[in-house]
């Protein structure tokens, strides 16, 4: 397997940039998701690592080995698109077969290699059909075959569950995930869907508008957003985002005497970054904040949405500073109810609303 | 439920379809619709129909008003078509009777004799049929096989000015022939490209290599990128994915693609009238001298355009699967 490594590689179509100079080294054996809204560039990435886009600038480097400029069939890459690309015109066999036919292999190691992944696949029973006859599913599974067979150095896949049913999405992406572990494979996965990149990722990159927006475990992209397009994006909701005065300790947010007191181990590295300026956005994750009759902030129920689980609150602090707090499935909030809640300090975030990026903590021990 | 018994299809419906395709109203239109169907195909088929009848019927019955519809059936047409003849003297026509009926004749000189003539050779028309194969095999082969780069090329790459390129092509073919025949065969003349195979199939493979390359980039362009870059990736070059993947995927633009190109080449008649005399002569002008030349050979004439139809009816009848596909122009996906 392999260790891949982009250095200031950049994509420009004709004015255009799609991808603006980013370094990304990926460690062998990694699961990385590549994570971002459409048009951030993710897929021209993904698609430069393949060969089957140019680079404009940079250099790719494959186990050390510059791969820039060599034809993607020389790559050793397999890659699985959103839309399988199978070969109407061949069985299902010759379509896992097709790539070891490409390397010249004998039919006795194709036919053994075919064997091994279909059961791994669990789509023996499928190798005579069409593909066209298939379910989406099992043209996934099958793509995914295709791309195993050839023990590449890498896989690539762009949105490969894109196209399936919401409830067999979930099951592909744990057998996804249970494969990459097995094979241990270098992968690099392309979504917009941050619960899928949650689920899969051992790092998760996100991009935005051509440049790469924080690159991190999905932990760490979660409770530790590098900016405020990270921590909005990433959860469902987003992290809330609301501004802010800063004065002696104490944040003073939108709303009637909704004050709230900064931690200390914040303060410093705050008073330090804001620099006099007094404006400061925090944020914190639904699940975050808690309700009780004696919380510092005060809000008023605007909306109720029942999940089942649990219940997702929207608080309007004021006009149009509204906030989603998880609250226990049990309790009936009527709207327009007038609610108080905590924060909880440990998960509390700062940002910088002239930079829109993280304010840091100094040495958190945690 | 009364209404319903009314303007219901009266059984139980078990395909997908609107409710106003059942009802009894619209399956008397379609019934009405496949009557006037059949009745206009009759109608189209009825000179083919003559034209056969015309190539076997004898010489007497050709001309007999009104038109005899129940004959005996005789290759005199066929005879007089691929043969040359000769009237035998008198003095050899016993002998010849003799041969006839110990066997030594084969059909075509019995059938000659019958009108006391002798075959003496193949007529001219045998060698303009075979030109004519010659020509229009080999101008569809080269036109469909150019056109199929030429598609890929202007579906798959930035070609410098393609929009104008691609209306340049066509232009070829917005001219009526006649207007083209003169500087043709003035070009054609200083090349001495006049009367020769080459010369005409290089001329229907450029004529017919506009309608194949927009024929075909249509095709083309149906086929999802994906299947190439897929093949790519998996190790493929660029030329092995083209026969791999794209050759198999156009199949039906190519069997359409060829039957157009060979109905143009192999009825083609203006230039084939103006660049061709003698060497290189296809069967359609051949076939409408036939007219003007002697007495009128009516058998000989229906035999010649009946033989002229067969091969284009066997191509587009092996190809038929394909063109059903084919002559939507790719605009229905799968």
């Amino acid at each position: 397997m392999a260790e891949i490594e982009l250095k200031q590689v950049e994509k420009k179509f004709g004015d255009l940039h799609a991808v603006k100079p980013l370094d990304l080294k990926i460690n062998d054996g990694e699961f990385i998701v590549l994570l971002g809204p459409s048009g951030c560039g993710k897929t021209t990435t993904l698609r430069m690592i393949s060969g089957l886009e140019t680079v404009t600038g940079g250099i790719i480097l494959l186990d050390g080995k510059n791969i820039t400029w060599l034809h993607p069939s020389e790559r050793n890459i397999a890659f699985v698109f959103q839309l399988y690309a199978l070969y109407p015109h061949l069985s299902v066999r010759q379509n896992i077969a097709f790539p070891l036919q490409a390397e010249g292999e004998s039919r006795d190691v194709i036919n053994q290699r075919v064997d091994e992944v279909v059961d791994l696949l669990r789509i023996r029973h499928l190798l005579n059909a069409r593909p066209g006859k298939l379910s989406g599913g099992d043209q996934q599974r099958v793509a995914l075959a295709r791309a195993l067979v050839r023990r590449p150095k890498a896989f690539l896949m762009d949105e490969p569950l894109g196209a399936l049913d919401a409830d067999f999405r979930e099951s592909m992406r744990a057998e996804i995930k249970q494969l990459h572990i097995d094979q241990n494979a270098t992968s690099i996965y392309v979504t917009h869907d941050q619960v899928e990149a949650m689920a899969m990722g051992d790092r998760i990159v996100v991009m935005s508008e051509a440049v790469i927006q924080q690159v991190g475990s999905p932990d760490e992209v979660y409770y530790k957003p590098a900016n405020l397009f990270v921590a909005n994006f990433i959860g469902s909701p987003g992290m809330n985002l609301v501004h802010g005065n800063y004065s002696d300790g104490e944040l003073i947010m939108p709303g009637m005497d909704n004050r709230y007191s900064i931690p200390e181990d914040w303060q410093q590295a705050l008073s330090e970054e804001l620099d006099g300026s007094k404006e400061l956005i925090i944020g914190f994750r639904p699940e975050s904040a808690h309700l009780s009759q004696d919380g510092n902030l005060t809000g008023t129920v605007y909306a109720v949405d029942l999940h089942g689980a649990y219940t997702m609150l929207h608080i309007n602090m004021n006009e149009n500073d509204i906030v989603h707090i998880r609250a226990d499935r049990m309790v009936k909030y009527a709207l327009g109810e007038k609610v108080r809640f905590n924060l909880d300090p440990e998960m509390v975030r700062f940002f910088n609303p002239k930079t829109e990026s993280a304010i840091r903590r100094r040495e958190v021990v945690q | 439920m009364s209404n319903f018994r009314e303007d219901g299809p009266g059984y139980p419906v078990t395909e997908a379809t609107r409710v106003d395709k059942v009802s009894p109203r619209s399956r008397f239109f379609k019934s009405l619709r496949a009557i006037i169907v059949v009745i206009i195909a009759v109608i189209m088929l009825i000179p083919v129909i003559v034209m056969a009848m015309t190539a076997f019927k004898p010489r007497a019955t050709i001309v007999s008003s009104p038109p005899k519809i129940l004959f005996k059936p005789t290759l005199e047409g066929f005879v007089f078509l691929l043969t040359d003849r000769a009237i035998i003297a008198q003095s050899r026509l016993a002998d010849y009777k003799e041969a006839a009926s110990q066997g030594d004749l084969n059909l075509f000189e019995r059938i000659a004799l019958q009108g006391g003539q002798e075959i003496t050779g193949t007529s001219d028309y045998v060698s303009r049929l075979k030109n004519s194969l010659i020509i229009a095999g080999l101008s569809t082969i080269f036109s469909v096989v150019l056109g199929l780069f030429a598609a890929y090329a202007f579906s798959r790459y930035d070609v410098l000015g393609k929009d104008d390129l691609l209306f340049f092509i066509l232009s070829t073919r917005m001219l009526p022939a006649v207007v083209v025949t003169i500087p043709l065969f003035l070009m054609y003349r200083q090349l001495s490209l006049n009367d020769t195979h080459v010369g005409m199939i290089l001329l229907y493979t450029v004529f017919n290599l506009s309608l194949a390359v927009w024929l075909l980039k249509g095709f083309i362009d149906e086929i999802p990128l994906e299947y190439e870059e897929a093949a790519l990736v998996d190790g493929y070059s660029r030329w092995q994915t083209f026969y791999k993947i794209v050759l198999p995927q156009s199949i039906t633009g190519i069997a359409a693609t060829t039957v157009f190109c060979l109905i143009f080449a192999w009825n083609e008649y203006a230039f084939a009238l103006m660049l061709t005399s003698e060497k290189a002569r296809t069967a359609p002008p051949s076939i409408a001298t036939m007219l003007g030349s002697g007495g009128l050979e009516w058998s000989a004439i229906a035999a010649g355009s009946l033989g002229f139809l067969i091969p284009v009816v066997i191509i587009v009848f092996a190809l038929r699967n394909y063109l059903l596909r084919g002559v939507t122009f790719g605009a229905v996906r799968k």
